[in-house]
Formats: structure tokens, C-alpha cells, sequence
């Protein structure tokens, strides 16, 4: 790949980025959120066309312009979220896409291509089982298997491990070394150091959508190399005083949910105290979202307790919750928390659009909710023309802050954060960790979900460990290691 | 190489919203020329009387306000529930319900002359509420789509009108099947001695700003809108959806009950087998052409009360048949749909090097 | 009782079949556009207009089969307008149906008086006739009821099976249901999501077409404006109520035909004096109890409704 450029808008995501595979090679993507290294494997995989810039396989010029494009070129990509149909087989989902034989599907001589290529990569999968019934490793695997049946030759896998254990990231790493030693070419992106440095042999490092470093041999390179190019500088790790916490404010004794589709929370507990930043590690779908939405007043609770400020809350309701004095930031900001179609003030007043300042006996006052509006984006700099911009104009950051100024505008004291930062890139990420921090210093309470292991070592005083839909542990931060919260996530029981 | 790109708009600016129906109607009369030519009549005479038949005198005029009314209720009716997204088709059920209960109301002896109108006004938005309320409950509790059901509910309704009609309720005076007429006393005020001009044009002239104001200035217009544009948000920030749905549906099909009270109170004083030609989903077109917005509805029903009038002159004149009236209302609710696209987005067009 | 006697005859469950066919059509043409994640609202319209220029088409060529071609290709194209609009565009699936539904009945209005006037007595053609199977028309019971019927009652009963197996075994049909289900997957896999939604919508188009043109070519000699009444929205409702599979659907068919078939029956004996609205509203009730009661365990296709955009952020 030469010289690919792509802008999304004002945003250049990618600028003249050069990248070179070869056979055997496992090329270690790097670089933080952001940094544009999924839209440079969406332009290789036909996703996205690129404004600029040439792609050329086995020495001859590929014009891909779409996914269809890219697999008959033996490109193969296994995305972050799957791309994959829960409601059909395993066989199923092989197929899709394919010639059949005689106008009907060859089920058998897939299921056959199936299992040999299960046998050579050690990557086995029921083929007639549901996707749905897929444990998340074995949907990551199929999506492997998806791009090999098809003979791809360059493999692109984006951030692979962020749903796996600690243990089945090993047998990825395992498969990908035997696909290597096959000959193939394998794109590994990831923001994990110790990952990339343990299953690459060269890495690239994108920063800001540009190419800042080329190492063509990591043997002699430590991860804190690594993460000077990635960063440009030395990562500084905000101010956290040593504080004593308070009285609890947020307390889960023995909760339980009904689960529904997802994953149904058992005799968990948990409380926050005034001054403290919780954090809640654990492999996704393992209870996080549910336990985030029983704070949040949209799961209903089933059984145990749940105070907040030494209140009971029988039937947690978003309203009731909000007045309890929480603050809630909701896993997906544009799809739970704003109305990307609406403008901005009504993305901002929300939640609070029914009560006095903004609406009194059921009329709206304008004047109010813009006034409103316009000081929590002078407060938090928010990025936008006015609070007449269609919400979902602004960027990832911008939103965020939206969010952030939201909530916190009415002084809560205790703030339920899910997933804060997901996809955010470092500026921005920084200024809701500091914001987290100041709560914190004031006396407010934090709870903090995230799949970011680093982000939870970097902020929390205390981390609890959720595993299928439990609290296995909670650990104060002086104790906790990488590996052992590891081993936690994937449900071994703490030995130490 | 150029090509063109569809670009989010961050805002979308007055006059576009202006523009853009206006773009729309020329379009559609644009293609329908088409139509006119294959029928063998000349464009221009033939959209001479197609335009301006219904305007061309004070009398016309007036006409056209009274045909722009039952459309104006409609209109608005869907302009309110197509906010929330409840896909509200059924305004031409909910019409007919309305104009049976002030039908039924107005030819009651036993109440006082003076309670008749006020009496009509509210049974028929009770009545189009009710009617309005069985799917949005149908919606709500058993997740019943509501475009089948509203379209469903139509049917029902106008059989069971005229069961009524052709049954128990048949006027024995008149031998058709329709219903006796309602009391003296219950017709519409006329408002323009020697004119049809009555009661309920003004109250659809009022009813547009009322509805503007509860969408845009009370908090139920702003939590109809939040349901509609995205649910999952809405209720993460306390909304209670199917209480939203629901208030939603009662203003819709009271507004639509409207449309039935005033053709039965100011124009038929009866209810028969010709009482709504489809009033109901013409109320789509104009709410679509009015960008949902209450206020626009008053401009597009009258002008959709030109086509239709406008359309059996146009007949008349020149033999070109009248169901072009028909077509203009689809083509017309196309072009708009289309229109909308450019208040979302705005076509860059974009170059770069060849590859 | 003995009404019931009566009517539960031969003949009743011939009827029942020939009004379920239509439907049958139908159904399974919008099952097809729905597995791929569009609705296809337009179907009212679609099946007005494609008995109109069915009925057209056959009354001056004089073959009934070619006015069935040119129903199906009227569907076809109004398919095609449901893709440009729904697929290309991405606007709003329900209107752009309730728009096509009103472009086509007002079409079919403006042409048939167009071509036709207004005549006093309707135009007709020599509609389509019984096609009695050999031998197996001699069985008793069944030889009546499912071997004496019209060629397009047997093409409708036997397309059930053949949709099965488009649907569920053929390369196409999984395409199709990935791009209903998962069209962000079936992208990624090399299919292309805008084309198998236009092949569905086209198709959906083809099956309400012959649906449509069943009604002004079969099951009557002539087109009338009320030719459809509503039977369109029925099948909205039918696909709910058939799961989005063929066999079921055939079921909800054939349960609405019966319903129809038996008030049709109730009426013309005059046994129950009601007046006869009532047993025409009878089957639009039927039609909305049975959606109350599946519409909760539905699961439609994950993606219908959604528009599909490649390069959204």
C-alpha cells in the first residue's frame, strides 16, 4: 500500500500511509484509538475507497473497490465487531457469498473444507451449531475460518484479543503462528504493547493517520520504545492523590436481574464510596452492560438490594435514579445517550426536559435550555457551531464531552461511566479521565466499566472483576496485576 | 475523476425547507406532464385548468378553503404521529369514526340546541382518539405493527359504517343508505353569507398553530419527537415510550376525528359511502410535503385542495381523467421524500487523482 | 347446525383455495423482500395496477398468459421503483411503500379510464378456466377441491415448495437471508447487499403482479377499482403470521381464504340476518386478532427496515 490518504469530513483519518506484507510476516499494527489504522485495513478490504494512493498484491496494482474485490485477491478481515449472521449455522455462515453447485448449496463439501481447515490451524468449530450458541472465542474463530476457507493469503485482524481471555488469546496466537509458518501474511492491529510484542515480527506505528515508525525486526524492541512512537511522548499518568473514601454511596447487595437476551446478573455486589473511582474489568458479555443498565434504571432489578446514598431503590427507573443524584454515561453514546438526528440542545436536555429550569407545567422554555446549552460548551469546550447543530455532526470527542457536560451539569455524586472512552482518541480520552479524577477530589463516586484494562489500572482505587454476570472479586489497586486480573476475567478462581 | 458525495448537513437552513416543496411540485408536475400529453391534451391548457379552476373566483376560492379543510386535519393528524414514528395510516378510519359520533350526536332530540357543535366537536375527537388508541395499544402491548393495523382498522371501520347505514341506522326518508340527516341547529355556523365557508374551516385554521405549539413548545411535542428519532435514548433519559405512543395516537386521531366532524357538521350533515375519498391518505401527502411541521400543512392542503378540485375542471375540459389527481399525489409524495434527502445532506461534489 | 352441513362442502373448500391463491402469491413475494430487510409496502398498489394491465394486456392480445406477463412485469417495475427509492436512496421503507401504493392506484385508475372510457357496461375477457388433471381429478374429495382448479392455483401451490428451496437451499436464498439478517456481514463477504435487495424487491413485485392479476383474470372477468379492497395490507399481515416462512405462510393463506370463502357462504344463504358489511369486515378482523396474538414471539428479519450504507462512521 502507497500513499493512501483518507478523510472523513474535516478529519483526515489517514495521510499518504505506506505499508508493506510479507509472506510469513506477522506485521504488528499499532497505534492508539484513533490513530486511523482500521480505516487504512477498511481501504485494503474495499470497505472505505481512499481518496489517494495505490494498493498492489504479488507485485501487480489491485483496484479494490469493494469486500468482494478484496477476497478474490485473497484478502481476508476479521473486524472488531463480527460480521457474522447469529440467526445461521457455521456452515451457513461459510457460504455466504458463494457459488453453490447445480444452483443449490454444497453443504457437504463445505462442511469438508471445514474440518480440514480446522484440523491444520487447530481451529475446530461445530458446523451445524447456531452462531448465536457461539461462545465469543469461537465466533472470532469462525470469522478466522471465514477468511481462510475462502484462501485468503493476507489476513487483517482488528484488535482480535479485546474479547478474548487471557487463554484464548494464547491459542490465537498459536493459530496465527501456524497460519504464518503457511506462508500467509498476517496484519495484527492492536493498541496492547505486550501483545504486539509478543506475536509480531515487524510493526508499524500510526499516529494522528500518519506512518511514524517502521520496525522491521522487534526482537530488540520493548514495549516502552513502542509506546513513545505511538505517543509521540512519554505517556503521562494523571495526578491521582492518595485519598481516604467516604461514606458509600452506591451499594449492590446480592442483586439479580432477569437477563432476558443477555446475560442475567447473580448475587452481585458491590459498593462505591464518596471519593473513590470503582472499576469493573472483565471480558465483554460477562454481565457489564446488564449491571450498567440496572444502575441506569433500564434493567429491572429481580432480587437484592440497591441504595444509593443509603436510599433503597425498589424499582430502579431512570428518573428516579437520576434524582438519586447519578450521573450516567451510557455504553454507546449516539445510540443510548444522544439523538444524533436532533440538535444538540435536545440531545443536552434530555433526561431533564420535563422539570424546572427547561420546562415549566409542561411548556418548554427556549431561552433556558439554550442558555443552558451554550455554557456547557463554553465549560467543556465542546467543539460545535451552536446548540442548533444536528448532534450527530460532531465528532466522536465532542460527543463525548456533550455527554459528560450533560451529566454532570446537576451535580451528581455518583457517576455510572460504561465504556468512557471506547474509540476516542487521546485528547479526548484524557479529558474525561480528568474529569473522572475531579469528581473523585470532590467527593463523588465513580464507577467505572471498561474494557480498557489500562484505563482501570490508570483510575481506579479499587477493581472488581465480573465474571458470567458476578462480581468474582474486588481487588484494591496496590494489589492488582495484569495477571491476575487476567486469570479472574477468565473465571479461575484467585489463588492468592 | 469526480464524483459525487452525499455529505451530512449540520443544519438545515429556512429556506431549504422553503425550497424544497416547491422543488418537489415542480417536479411532480413536471412528470405528470407526461401523463397529460399521453392522454392526448394540450400540457399547457390542460394544467391551465388544473392550476387555476380552483382560484379563478372569489367563490372557487372560498370552495377550495372548504375543500382544503377535511385534508388540513389530516394532514396534521399525520404530521403529529408520523413524528413519534407511529405510522399512523389510518386517519381515513379515524375520520370516519369522528364523523359518525357528531352524525350520531347532531340528530339527537333530547339535547339542547346550544350544546350540539361543542357536543359534536368533542364526541368526534373522542370517537377519532378511540379509534387511534386500539393500535397504538395493539403497538404498545403486543407489538403489533401499526401500519398494518391502522391500514386494517380502515376497512373495518368503513364496513361498519356501513353496516350502520344500510342497517339500523338507515334514514327511512331518503331510501340510500346513508344516515338521517343531523338537527338544523347542529349544522356549522356559515362564516361568509352565500358561501359554504363554515365553522370548521376556521377551526382548521387554529387547529395547524395549536399543533404547532404542542410540538415545539411543550414538552410532550418534545418528547414525541425524541421517541421518534431514536427510542433507545429516549427512554435511557427516563421517557416512558408507550405512554408517549399513546398520548401521540389520541392527538392524531382527534385531529383526524376533526376532519370527519366538520364534513358531517358544515358540508353533508349526514354520514354515507362518500364521505372521505381517501381524505385520510392524502393526509400523508401533505403532512410529507410539510416536512411534518403543522404550520406547513395549511399551505400544502390547500394546494392539494386545487389539484383535486382542479382536477375534474381539468377533466371536463379537456378529457384527460380526473384520477390525475391520484397519480399527482403519489408522484408528489415521491418527489418530496426525495426532496427531504437534501435537508439531511448536501451533495459535495468531490475530486481526486486518478487511480 | 345444519348450515355448517351445508356449507362444509366440496365446493366451499375449491373456494377456499381459489381465494387463498392471490394471497398465497402474494405473501410469499413480500416474504421474499422482507427475508432481504425491505418491506414492501407498495403492495396494495402493485397488485391494483397489475390487474389492470394484466386484464389490459389480455383483453387486446386475446391470451390470457400474456396479460399474466405483463402483471408480473408491472410488479417488477414497481419493484424496481421500491429499490431506488428504499435501497439506492435509503429513505424511509414505509412510505416510500405507502407512496408507491398510491402512485399505482392512481395509475391503474388513470389508464384503465384512459384506454376504456367510461362505458356502461365494464369491459371483459374470457377468463381463465378450470384445468382438470387427469385422473387425479377423479379421486373423490380431493380431485375437486385441489385437482379441478385453475393453472394458476396449481403454480401458486407449487411455489410454496419451490420458494423452500430457494429460500433455504440454494445460494441465493442465503445471500438473501444474510442480507436481511446481517447486511454489514453479507457486505463483508463479498455479497452485494443494494443487488439482492433489488432481486427481492423485483421478485416480491413479480409474485403481488400475479397475485393481483389472479383477481382480474381468474377469479373474475373484469377490473374494478375495489378489485383489492385491502387484500394487500392482509398480506403484510399474513407474513407476520407465517414467520417469514414459506409454509407458514401458505398456512395464514389458506386459514384468511377459508375465513373469506365462509362468510362469503353465510351471506349468500342469508341464514344470519346482519347486514352484509359485517361479514366482509369479518376476515380484517380476523386478520388483526391473529397479529395480536403472534406479533409478540415474531422475529423478523434483524434488518429489515434498516437502510444499508457502506461507509458510515
Amino acid at each position: 500500500m502507497r500513499g493512501m490518504s483518507k478523510s472523513f469530513g474535516s478529519v483526515h483519518a489517514n495521510r499518504d500511509v505506506d505499508l508493506i506484507l510479507y509472506p510469513g510476516d506477522v506485521l504488528g499494527l499499532l497505534g492508539e484509538n484513533g490513530a486511523g489504522k482500521t480505516t487504512l485495513m477498511n481501504m485494503l478490504f474495499g470497505t472505505y475507497a481512499p481518496d489517494s494512493g495505490t494498493i498492489e498484491i504479488d507485485g501487480r496494482p489491485a483496484d479494490i473497490s469493494s469486500s468482494a474485490d478484496a477476497l478474490e485477491l485473497g484478502v481476508g478481515m476479521v473486524h472488531q465487531h463480527f460480521h457474522l449472521v447469529p440467526t445461521l449455522s457455521v456452515l451457513d455462515n461459510l457460504m455466504i457469498g458463494r457459488p453453490g453447485a447445480g444452483g443449490r448449496l454444497d453443504r457437504t463439501s463445505a462442511g469438508k473444507r471445514l474440518s480440514e481447515i480446522g484440523q491444520r490451524f487447530g481451529l475446530e468449530l461445530p458446523p451445524d451449531a447456531m452462531v448465536s450458541d457461539l461462545a465469543v472465542g469461537e465466533q472470532q474463530r469462525l470469522e478466522i475460518v471465514k477468511a481462510l476457507f475462502r484462501d485468503a493469503r493476507i489476513l487483517i485482524l482488528d484488535e482480535p484479543t479485546a474479547v478474548l481471555t487471557p487463554l484464548e488469546t494464547e491459542a490465537l496466537f498459536t493459530a496465527l503462528r501456524a497460519m504464518a509458518g503457511d506462508g500467509l501474511g498476517v496484519i495484527f492491529i492492536s493498541h496492547k504493547l505486550y501483545e504486539v510484542k509478543a506475536i509480531t515480527n515487524r510493526v508499524v506505528v500510526l499516529r494522528l493517520g500518519r506512518v511514524t515508525a517502521t520496525i522491521d525486526d522487534t526482537t530488540d524492541t520493548t514495549e516502552r520504545d513502542l509506546a513513545e512512537l505511538m505517543c509521540g511522548h512519554e505517556i503521562v499518568p494523571p495526578e491521582k492523590p492518595p485519598q481516604e473514601p467516604g461514606d458509600v454511596l452506591l451499594e449492590l447487595e446480592g442483586v439479580a436481574t432477569a437477563g432476558g437476551s443477555g446475560v442475567a446478573l447473580r448475587e452481585l455486589s458491590l459498593d462505591v464510596r464518596a471519593g473513590e473511582i470503582v472499576g469493573v474489568a472483565g471480558v465483554s458479555g460477562n454481565g457489564q452492560l446488564e449491571l450498567a443498565e440496572l444502575i441506569a434504571g433500564i434493567q429491572p432489578l429481580t432480587g437484592g438490594d440497591l441504595r444509593i446514598t443509603g436510599e433503597l431503590v425498589l424499582y430502579p427507573e431512570p428518573r428516579s435514579i437520576q434524582e438519586l443524584g447519578v450521573g450516567r454515561i451510557p455504553e454507546d453514546r449516539l445510540s443510548t445517550g444522544l439523538i444524533g438526528s436532533l440538535p444538540l440542545s435536545d440531545s443536552m436536555v434530555l433526561p431533564r426536559v420535563h422539570a424546572p429550569p427547561f420546562s415549566r407545567y409542561g411548556v418548554l422554555s427556549h431561552s433556558r435550555i439554550r442558555h443552558f446549552v451554550e455554557t456547557q460548551i463554553e465549560r467543556f469546550r465542546i467543539q460545535t457551531a451552536g446548540p442548533h447543530i444536528r448532534t450527530g455532526t460532531l465528532s466522536g470527542g465532542n460527543l463525548q464531552k456533550a455527554l459528560l457536560a450533560r451529566e454532570l451539569a446537576f451535580e451528581p455524586v455518583v457517576v455510572l461511566a460504561a465504556q468512557p472512552t471506547r474509540g476516542l482518541d487521546v485528547g479526548a480520552m484524557q479529558f474525561v479521565h480528568e474529569r473522572f479524577l475531579e469528581l473523585r477530589g470532590q467527593g463523588g463516586a465513580v464507577l467505572l466499566i471498561s474494557e480498557d484494562l489500562e484505563e482501570l489500572f490508570l483510575l481506579s482505587d479499587r477493581l472488581a472483576v465480573m465474571y458470567e454476570g458476578r462480581i468474582v472479586e474486588v481487588l484494591p489497586i496496590e494489589e492488582a496485576t495484569v495477571q491476575r486480573v487476567g486469570l479472574l476475567m477468565a473465571g479461575v478462581e484467585d489463588a492468592a | 475523476m469526480i464524483r459525487p458525495r452525499l455529505e451530512t448537513r449540520e443544519t438545515t437552513p429556512t429556506w431549504l425547507r422553503l425550497a424544497l416543496p416547491l422543488f418537489a411540485i415542480a417536479a411532480t408536475l413536471l412528470i405528470c406532464a407526461g401523463l397529460v400529453a399521453l392522454a392526448g391534451a394540450d400540457v399547457l391548457t390542460a394544467y391551465r385548468h388544473l392550476l387555476l379552476s380552483a382560484v379563478s373566483s372569489r367563490f372557487d376560492f372560498v370552495e377550495t378553503l372548504v375543500k382544503a379543510t377535511p385534508i388540513a386535519f389530516t394532514g396534521l393528524a399525520v404530521a403529529v404521529a408520523f413524528r413519534a414514528k407511529f405510522w399512523n395510516i389510518g386517519a381515513e378510519g379515524q375520520l370516519l369514526a369522528g364523523a359518525m359520533a357528531a352524525a350520531f350526536i347532531g340528530g339527537r332530540a333530547g339535547l339542547p340546541a346550544w350544546s350540539l357543535v361543542p357536543l359534536m366537536l368533542a364526541g368526534g375527537m373522542a370517537a377519532g382518539a378511540a379509534w387511534a388508541l386500539l393500535p397504538a395499544m395493539l403497538k404498545t402491548r403486543y407489538k403489533v405493527d401499526d401500519v398494518v393495523t391502522t391500514l386494517l382498522l380502515n376497512f373495518i371501520m368503513f364496513y361498519l359504517m356501513m353496516a350502520l347505514v344500510d342497517g339500523p341506522w338507515k334514514d327511512p326518508l331518503s331510501g340510500y343508505p346513508d344516515s338521517p340527516d343531523i338537527r338544523m341547529e347542529a349544522e356549522f355556523p356559515i362564516l361568509l353569507a352565500g358561501t359554504r365557508l363554515h365553522l370548521g374551516v376556521l377551526l382548521a385554521l387554529l387547529a395547524a398553530p395549536l399543533s404547532w405549539f404542542l410540538m415545539s413548545r411543550t414538552t410532550l411535542g418534545f418528547n414525541i419527537r425524541a421517541v421518534g428519532e431514536n427510542p433507545k435514548a429516549a427512554r435511557y433519559a427516563g421517557i416512558k415510550i408507550p405512554m408517549v405512543i399513546t398520548a401521540t395516537a389520541a392527538v392524531s386521531g382527534a385531529l383526524a376525528g376533526l376532519a370527519g366532524v366538520s364534513e358531517v357538521g358544515g358540508i353533508h350533515f349526514q354520514v354515507m359511502a362518500g364521505l372521505s375519498p381517501g381524505y385520510g391518505y392524502t393526509g400523508i401527502v401533505i403532512a410529507t410535503l410539510a416536512l411534518l411541521h403543522p404550520l406547513g400543512v395549511l399551505p400544502a392542503s390547500f394546494f392539494f385542495a386545487v389539484i383535486i378540485t382542479g382536477a375534474e375542471a381539468m377533466s371536463r375540459a379537456t378529457g384527460v381523467p380526473v384520477f390525475l389527481a391520484d397519480v399527482f399525489q403519489g408522484v408528489a409524495l415521491i418527489c418530496m421524500l426525495i426532496a427531504i434527502l437534501f435537508t439531511r445532506y448536501r451533495i459535495r461534489i468531490q475530486r481526486f487523482e486518478a487511480r | 347446525m345444519e348450515i355448517f352441513g351445508e356449507i362444509l362442502q366440496v365446493g366451499f373448500f375449491a373456494a377456499v383455495l381459489r381465494i387463498a391463491t392471490p394471497l398465497i402469491l402474494a405473501t410469499l413475494g413480500e416474504m421474499f423482500t422482507e427475508r432481504g430487510g425491505v418491506l414492501n409496502l407498495g403492495i396494495e398498489g402493485i397488485m391494483l395496477l397489475a390487474a389492470m394491465t394484466g386484464f389490459t394486456a389480455a383483453y387486446f392480445s386475446g391470451s390470457l398468459w400474456l396479460g399474466i406477463l405483463a402483471a408480473m412485469l408491472t410488479g417488477a417495475l414497481a419493484g424496481l421503483l421500491m429499490g431506488v427509492l428504499t435501497v439506492t436512496l435509503g429513505l424511509s421503507q414505509h412510505v416510500s411503500g405507502i407512496g408507491t401504493t398510491l402512485l399505482c392506484t392512481g395509475l391503474a385508475f388513470f389508464f384503465y379510464r384512459l384506454i376504456f372510457g367510461q362505458p356502461s357496461l365494464p369491459p371483459n375477457i374470457e377468463a381463465f378456466k378450470t384445468v382438470p388433471l387427469p385422473l387425479l381429478s377423479a379421486i373423490p374429495i380431493l380431485g375437486p377441491i385441489l385437482f379441478n382448479q385453475f393453472a394458476l392455483v396449481y403454480g401458486a401451490l407449487l411455489l410454496v415448495p419451490l420458494a423452500a428451496l430457494v429460500l433455504y437451499d440454494t445460494p441465493w436464498g442465503l445471500n438473501l437471508r444474510a442480507v436481511g439478517e446481517n447486511p454489514r456481514a453479507a457486505d463483508a463477504a463479498g455479497v452485494s447487499v443494494s443487488r439482492v435487495r433489488y432481486q427481492g424487491l423485483m421478485l416480491s413485485g413479480m409474485l403481488m403482479g400475479a397475485g393481483g392479476a389472479f383477481l382480474s383474470m381468474a377469479q373474475f372477468n373484469a377490473f374494478t377499482f375495489g378489485v383489492i379492497s385491502g387484500r394487500g395490507w392482509v398480506c403484510i399481515a399474513l407474513v407476520v403470521f407465517g414467520q417469514w416462512s414459506p409454509w407458514k405462510c401458505l398456512g395464514g393463506a389458506l386459514l384468511f381464504g377459508f375465513v373469506d370463502a365462509l362468510q362469503l357462504r353465510l351471506q349468500a344463504s342469508g341464514v344470519i340476518d346482519i347486514p352484509y358489511q359485517l361479514f366482509l369486515m369479518l376476515p380484517f378482523v380476523l386478520t388483526i386478532v391473529l397479529m395480536a396474538l403472534v406479533s409478540r414471539s415474531a422475529r423478523p428479519p434483524a434488518a429489515l427496515l434498516q437502510p444499508f450504507r457502506k461507509e458510515e462512521r
